[in-house]
């Protein structure tokens, strides 16, 4: 049976975080955008409402809440400014969802419960000055010595890196061999480890409120304990991280999408030209109907996933159309949105200039669209299957998340 | 302590409130809780949490008005009672007040009864005046701290003077201003709980009343005219110039 309506839980959700955007980060993100810093109460405050822990169970420090809601609390947070979701990938999708689906309980209990908690933030490092998409070309390293690891190299492009307390950080644990894929393995790094240097990086075209920066590893120890999965799992890890990640970006692209149409409707009901608001002109008008059904479109691409993750089934192929779609759509409302406020729009006086900026990135992190296409090919084909996983990630079962 | 939050459910701000006849039409923008009875709700949990009790959160309204108060116990609100009835026709405020003079007796030993200042819809700002007045208890308006102490309630009131000092014995009834302290976000917990709350549903036969008649009626309702305003610029070679151009457009307009 198909049900696309939301419960009073949902609705509660979407209602409390976009409160918070609303009350809290609305008057600050224009002067934090311009100034190029992050807003220094935006992690505190998301910790401290239950959002950075949203969609995990009460026993491990998380809100009982389930993946849908987190891809809700993706939308109301992008629809405010990019990089409060740019928070939720990384700290929910990437580290803490990956440490829920493929951590021992041990580390669950050490590392989930205080990230579901907000009492640590995390990252996911898997990107590199010289790789990005070929995850398989990866140079950092982890030599084997004694009873753990030493790290060494370099992650690039990596947001929270001045910001979070640990990291899932994927490197090389073979020499590069004729199966690639099991080279790498994944480790939880505590980032304030001896060895560990990091940075941001300015100069970004948008998520400026966001810390994005560069890791460096010299000769860090990690214990075995820290290892994540088995030796030589890294790649499946860092993919599966991935999936998680997408479903936030695609969710959060959605909220852009709608802001975009949101202030374009205001806009073009205002504006006049010719005698006439330029809503009434056709040409805007197409503008705003694509808008509307790019929403609705990317809307029900995420609400798919969230519902494949609450039944406990992988959602690489949806996660990856939702991602595609939704990042696409929302650069090209951010456009057409400039585009509707004419030259008002090509000043930050105007939300849309910072829209357009912040939309542009999505189609490179995350998978960049090539990638995304190469993946929907690829299942087209039938060359790519999902293959079971030796853990995957758990079904929302609401008597257990919230007992 | 036996604390009541009386709330309402309103068009949301954004709302593009249009007249049509005798009908308000507020489009398709959601319903939420009366933005000023958030502020109702956070005084209430405010006393609940400084003397202990309960914070039960009251509401008359449609079925639809169950999220308005699923969102006062997803704020912290120990229950809620909707006061629902097909019988019950388009009410003004002193019919709202009877009904809810009437529950808040029904529930039985309360203390406090809050409302927020006004609602966002109606805006008349009178219903906690009247609900007072049935009950013969006191009433404290525009309270912006509140202080209860041996079964005496006082509070700062917020006028347009400034600040003053009143109290009054329990049960009182309690209006409230934005100074009380901005309302808590719901916990997910909350919001959880508040999901799953059974609402009880009190009928005009529940509280032994009949169905108030309306003593105000609406004879008309008209959409606000739409402000046409033209905006021209000025421009000229000095600022002596302009101010001349100035002057001659004020006096053509006979403004002056």
């Amino acid at each position: 049976m198909i049900d696309l309506s939301l419960t009073p839980e949902h609705e509660l959700t979407r209602k409390t975080v976009r409160d918070f955007v609303q009350r809290e980060i609305a008057p600050v993100i224009k002067d934090h955008d311009r100034r190029q810093e992050p807003i220094p109460f935006v992690l505190d405050r998301l910790a401290a409402l239950g959002i950075l822990g949203l969609a995990f169970p009460v026993r491990y420090g998380g809100q009982g809440m389930d993946y849908l809601s987190l891809g809700l609390a993706c939308e109301e947070l992008e629809a405010m400014d990019t990089h409060l979701r740019v928070i939720l990938s990384v700290h929910t999708g990437l580290c803490a969802m990956s440490i829920f689906q493929w951590g021992t309980e041990d580390q669950k209990q050490r590392y989930l419960v205080p990230l579901a908690r907000g009492e640590k933030v995390g990252l996911g490092a898997f990107t590199e000055p010289g790789m990005g998409s070929d995850v398989a070309a990866m140079r950092t390293t982890a030599r084997r010595e004694g009873d753990g690891y030493v790290l060494t190299g370099e992650k690039m492009w990596i947001s929270l890196a001045s910001r979070a307390d640990l990291g899932l950080v994927t490197a090389r644990t073979s020499p590069p061999s004729n199966k690639p894929s099991k080279d790498l393995s994944t480790f939880i790094v505590d980032l304030r480890a001896r060895g560990v240097k990091r940075g941001d990086i300015h100069g970004k075209l948008g998520v400026r409120a966001g810390s994005t920066g560069w890791l460096s590893f010299t000769d860090v120890r990690v214990p075995l304990e820290d290892r994540l999965g088995d030796e030589g799992e890294g790649f499946k890890i860092t993919m599966s991280a991935f999936d998680h990640g997408r479903y936030t970006v695609a969710a959060g692209a959605a909220g852009l999408i709608r802001a975009c149409l949101h202030t374009s409707v205001h806009y073009a009901q205002a504006r006049e030209t010719f005698g006439g608001r330029i809503a009434e002109r056709q040409l805007i008008q197409q503008k705003l109907a694509q808008m509307t059904q790019d929403y609705e479109i990317a809307r029900l691409l995420y609400y798919q996933v969230g519902w494949l993750l609450n039944q406990g089934r992988r959602a690489t192929r949806e996660s990856s159309f939702a991602k595609k779609f939704a990042t696409e759509a929302s650069f090209n409302a951010a456009n057409e949105a400039l585009q509707i406020h004419g030259a008002y729009g090509y000043s930050d006086e105007y939300d849309v200039e910072r829209y357009l900026r912040n939309a542009r990135g999505a189609l490179i992190y995350e998978g960049s669209s090539e990638i995304q296409t190469l993946i929907q090919a690829g299942y087209a084909l039938g060359t790519r299957t999902d293959r079971p996983l030796r853990c995957e990630l758990p079904a929302f079962t609401e008597r257990e998340w919230q007992a | 302590m036996k604390i009541i939050a009386c709330i309402k459910q309103v068009p949301d701000s954004e709302a593009k409130i249009t007249a049509s006849g005798e009908q308000v039409s507020w489009g398709e923008a959601p319903l939420v809780i009366n933005p000023f009875d958030e502020y109702a709700v956070e005084g209430a949990l405010q006393q609940k949490e400084a003397y202990g009790g309960t914070v039960t959160a009251l509401c008359i309204g449609p079925e639809s008005a169950r999220d308005a108060l699923k969102h006062a116990l997803a704020m912290g609100a120990d229950d809620a009672i909707l006061i629902s009835d097909p019988a019950l026709p388009a009410l003004d405020t002193l019919g709202a007040a009877h009904l809810l003079a009437s529950a808040i007796q029904k529930i039985g030993g309360v203390d406090l009864a809050i409302f927020g200042r006004q609602t966002l819809d109606d805006g008349s700002g009178v219903t906690a005046a009247q609900t007072a007045r049935i009950l013969k208890w006191p009433l404290l308006s525009l309270a912006g701290q509140i202080k209860v102490e041996n079964g005496v309630c006082e509070v700062s009131r917020v006028v347009e003077e400034g600040r003053q000092q009143v109290s009054a014995t329990l049960p009182a009834i309690l209006s409230v201003v934005q100074s009380i302290g901005e309302p808590r976000y719901p916990s997910f917990m909350g919001i959880r709980k508040a999901s799953k709350a059974e609402i009880p549903v009190w009928s005009l036969a529940d509280l032994g009343v009949t169905a108030p008649a309306a003593i105000v009626t609406r004879l008309r309702l008209v959409t606000p005219p739409t402000r046409d305003v033209k905006c021209e610029i000025i421009s000229g070679e000095t600022p002596e110039a302009i101010a001349g151009i100035l002057v001659e457009k004020i006096l053509a307009e006979k403004v002056l």
